[in-house]
C-alpha cells in the first residue's frame, strides 16, 4: 500500500473559509438567509395582523354592544341590536354533535387501520379517507341542502312523534322537526372532519411501539384487550389533540353548515329544529352588510378566531407533549 | 407491524379457550372498528352518487365554456366564467402562496433548524393551517377589499393565506428527507451554503414539493367562503383579476343551490362535479408524484 497522499492543499479547512470570507460570496450568502428568515417571520406577521386588523374594524361593534355582543341574543341589525349569544350556542351544539358522531367512527377506522385490517385493506382505507378530506366542503353543502337534509325530514318527524312527551327524550328530539337543522349541521360535519380526525390518530396510533402489544398479547390478552390495556393509554394524549383539531375544524367550517343550519336566531335544546352558526351568520349575511351591521359580523369573525386559535395552540401543545413523552 | 399475523393455528386455539364474555367484547370491539369504516363510505358513496348521477349528465365541454345564463330560472348549459375566474384565482394564489411558502420552509430546515425563532413559526403555522377560511375572507377584507374593492385578486390574497402554512410544512418536511450527505458533499465541493441549497436541496426535494403544493391547491381551489366577500358572484367572464367582482366554481355552487330552480340546481351539481374532477385530479396526481419519489428512494 503506498502512503496515504498528502491532503490536497486546496479544500483545507483555513481555505475554504478564506473563501467563504470573501465579501461577495458572504452577501449573497447573508442576503439569502435573510430571505428565508423574511418568508419564515411572514407567518407570523400574518396571523399578527389578521388579529388587528379584524380587531380595529369590529371595535365599533364591541364599544357599542358591550358585553351584550357575546350574552344577548337580540341579534336586530335594524334596531342596531348585534347579540351573538344565540350564534355561539348553534356553534357550539353542531360542533358537539359532530363530535359525539365523528369521534367513535374516526378511533373505531384509525384502530381498525392499525391493528386490525390486513395490510392489502390498509391501503385502500387511506385512500377513502384522502377521497373524504378532498371533497370541497361547498359540496357537501350542496348534498346536504337537496339530498340529505330531505332525507331526515321524515326520519326527524318520526323519531319526535316517537319521543312524544318523554321527559329528557322530548328536550333534545321532541317538537316541530326540520330537514335544515341543528342535527343535519351536526352530521353533515362530523362527515367533514371524519378525515382529520381519523389520519391523525392513526398517526399517534402507529407510534406506539410493537413491544407494547407484543407484552399484553404475550400475556394472553385478546385483540380488545391489548387496545384496551397497552394501545389507548399510550396514544390518549395524542388522539386528546386530534380530536381537539377536529374540533377546530368544525367550528370554523361555514359553507356547508350555512347550507343547512336553517338560520334561525333561537336557542333551543331541541335538535331538530332550525338555528345558526356564527360561521354561517357571517357568510349570509355579510354580503349585504354595512357600518355596525358589518362590524359586527368581522367582531363574530374575531371572536371565531380566538376560539379557533386557542383549539388548536391547546390541541397542539398536547400532541407535542405526548410526542415528547413517546421520544423521551 | 402488529404481531397478530402470527400463527393461525396457536391463534385460533387460544381464541377457542376464551371465555365467552371475552370473546363477545373481542367480537363487538371488532365489529366496531370495521363497522366505523362502512359508517364513513356511507356519505362517501352517497355523495360520488349524486355528483355522477346529477353532475355528470350536465358536464360537457360546452359546460366548461358556455356563458351563465342571464336568468337563474333558466336551464343552461354553461359555467365558463367559473372555470375561467377558479384557474385565475387559484392560479394567482398559488404564485403568490409557493415562494413565500417554500422560502419559508428553507428558513426552518436549513437555517432555523432548532432556534426558538423556527420552533414558534412552525408551531404558528401548523395554527394558521386550523384559521377558518371565513376568517382568511374577513381579514383580507379589512386590508384590501375596503381599500381597493372587490376583485379576483383579494380571492387570491385569501387562498394564498390560506395555503401558505400548508406549503411551508409539507416543503420542510420534503426537505428534512434530502440526505445531509447531498448537503456534505455539495459544501465538500466548495459551494456556499444558499447554492447548495439552491442547486443540490430543492431539486432533490422537488418531486415531494410539487406534490404538497398539489394538494394545497386543491383545497384553495374548493375554498368558498373568502370568495363570497372578497370577490363577490357574478356571472359574466372577467379576464382581469386586478379589476371587478369575479366568479369560481365554489361561488357558483353556493349562490346555486339556494336557489329553488331546477335549472339552478342543475348548474350546481354540474359544477360541483366539475370542482370535484378537478380536486381529484391535483390530488391523484400529488399522490402518484409521492409514491414514485418515495419507491426511488426506497430503492437508492
Amino acid at each position: 500500500m503506498p502512503a496515504p497522499p498528502a491532503p490536497p492543499t486546496i479544500v483545507s479547512g483555513d481555505r475554504g473559509r478564506a473563501l467563504m470570507r470573501r465579501p461577495a460570496v458572504e452577501r449573497k450568502e447573508n442576503g439569502f438567509r435573510f430571505l428565508t428568515m423574511g418568508s419564515g417571520v411572514a407567518v407570523l406577521a400574518v396571523l399578527a395582523l389578521i388579529a388587528w386588523s379584524t380587531t380595529a374594524r369590529s371595535w365599533d361593534a364591541f364599544t357599542s354592544q358591550g358585553l351584550g355582543f357575546i350574552i344577548s341574543s337580540e341579534w336586530a341589525p335594524n334596531r342596531g341590536k348585534f347579540g351573538a349569544l344565540a350564534f355561539i350556542y348553534g356553534t357550539v351544539v353542531v360542533s358537539a354533535i359532530a363530535l359525539a358522531i365523528a369521534v367513535p367512527v374516526s378511533l373505531g377506522i384509525a384502530l381498525f387501520v392499525t391493528e386490525a385490517a390486513p395490510r392489502r385493506v390498509r391501503k385502500g382505507v387511506g385512500y377513502v379517507i384522502d377521497l373524504l378530506a378532498a371533497i370541497p366542503s361547498v359540496v357537501y353543502g350542496l348534498w346536504g341542502l337537496l339530498v340529505l337534509a330531505p332525507t331526515l325530514e321524515p326520519i326527524y318527524e318520526a323519531v319526535s312523534s316517537a319521543v312524544g312527551e318523554t321527559p329528557v327524550l322530548s328536550t333534545f328530539f321532541g317538537g316541530q322537526a326540520n330537514g335544515k337543522s341543528f342535527m343535519t349541521a351536526g352530521i353533515i360535519l362530523a362527515v367533514m372532519i371524519t378525515p382529520i380526525v381519523t389520519s391523525l390518530s392513526r398517526e399517534v396510533l402507529l407510534t406506539v411501539p410493537g413491544a407494547q402489544r407484543e407484552a399484553a398479547l404475550a400475556l394472553g390478552a385478546t385483540r380488545w384487550e391489548t387496545i384496551r390495556a397497552s394501545v389507548l393509554p399510550w396514544a390518549k394524549g395524542g388522539i386528546t389533540g386530534s380530536v381537539m383539531l377536529g374540533l377546530g375544524r368544525a367550528m370554523g367550517e361555514t359553507i356547508a353548515v350555512a347550507l343547512v343550519i336553517g338560520s334561525s336566531n333561537q336557542i333551543t335544546t331541541r335538535l331538530f329544529s332550525s338555528g345558526d352558526a356564527m360561521p354561517a351568520v357571517i357568510v349570509n349575511e355579510f354580503p349585504e352588510a354595512a357600518d355596525t351591521h358589518r362590524a359586527a359580523l368581522i367582531g363574530l369573525g374575531v371572536v371565531l378566531f380566538a376560539l379557533t386559535i386557542l383549539v388548536n395552540v391547546v390541541a397542539r401543545g398536547i400532541v407535542k407533549r405526548s410526542e415528547r413523552r413517546l421520544a423521551g | 407491524m402488529t404481531a397478530v399475523q402470527g400463527d393461525a393455528a396457536v391463534f385460533a386455539a387460544l381464541e377457542a379457550s376464551l371465555t365467552r364474555g371475552r370473546r363477545a367484547k373481542n367480537l363487538l370491539a371488532t365489529a366496531w372498528m370495521a363497522g366505523s369504516l362502512v359508517v364513513a363510505l356511507v356519505p362517501l358513496g352517497w355523495v360520488v352518487f349524486y355528483l355522477i348521477q346529477n353532475g355528470a349528465s350536465s358536464f360537457s365541454l360546452e359546460f366548461l365554456t358556455e356563458s351563465i345564463p342571464v336568468s337563474s330560472r333558466g336551464y343552461g348549459p354553461g359555467m365558463g366564467p367559473a372555470v375561467i375566474g377558479t384557474l385565475l384565482i387559484t392560479l394567482m394564489a398559488t404564485v403568490l402562496a409557493v415562494p413565500l411558502g417554500v422560502l419559508g420552509a428553507i428558513y426552518l430546515n436549513e437555517y432555523g433548524a432548532k432556534s426558538r425563532l423556527a420552533s414558534v413559526i412552525r408551531l404558528m403555522s401548523d395554527v394558521m393551517t386550523g384559521v377558518p377560511s371565513i376568517v382568511m375572507g374577513l381579514f383580507i377584507y379589512t386590508v384590501w377589499v375596503l381599500n381597493f374593492g372587490l376583485s379576483g385578486f383579494a380571492g387570491s390574497l385569501a387562498l394564498a393565506c390560506l395555503m401558505l402554512p400548508i406549503v411551508i410544512r409539507s416543503t420542510e418536511e420534503m426537505l428534512r428527507l434530502v440526505p445531509d450527505e447531498l448537503r456534505q458533499a455539495s459544501m465538500a465541493l466548495g459551494n456556499s451554503k444558499w447554492r447548495t441549497i439552491v442547486t443540490v436541496v430543492l431539486p432533490a426535494a422537488l418531486p415531494g414539493l410539487v406534490s404538497g403544493v398539489m394538494l394545497a391547491v386543491a383545497r384553495a381551489a374548493g375554498e368558498t367562503a373568502p370568495i363570497v366577500f372578497c370577490v363577490g358572484v357574478v356571472s359574466d367572464t372577467n379576464w382581469n383579476l386586478f379589476d371587478g367582482s369575479n366568479t369560481t366554481l365554489a361561488a357558483q355552487i353556493f349562490a346555486n343551490a339556494q336557489l329553488p330552480y331546477p335549472g339552478a340546481q342543475e348548474r350546481a351539481w354540474g359544477a360541483a362535479f366539475t370542482l370535484v374532477l378537478l380536486v381529484f385530479l391535483l390530488t391523484v396526481a400529488a399522490r402518484v408524484i409521492t409514491n414514485r419519489y418515495s419507491k426511488k428512494r426506497g430503492g437508492a
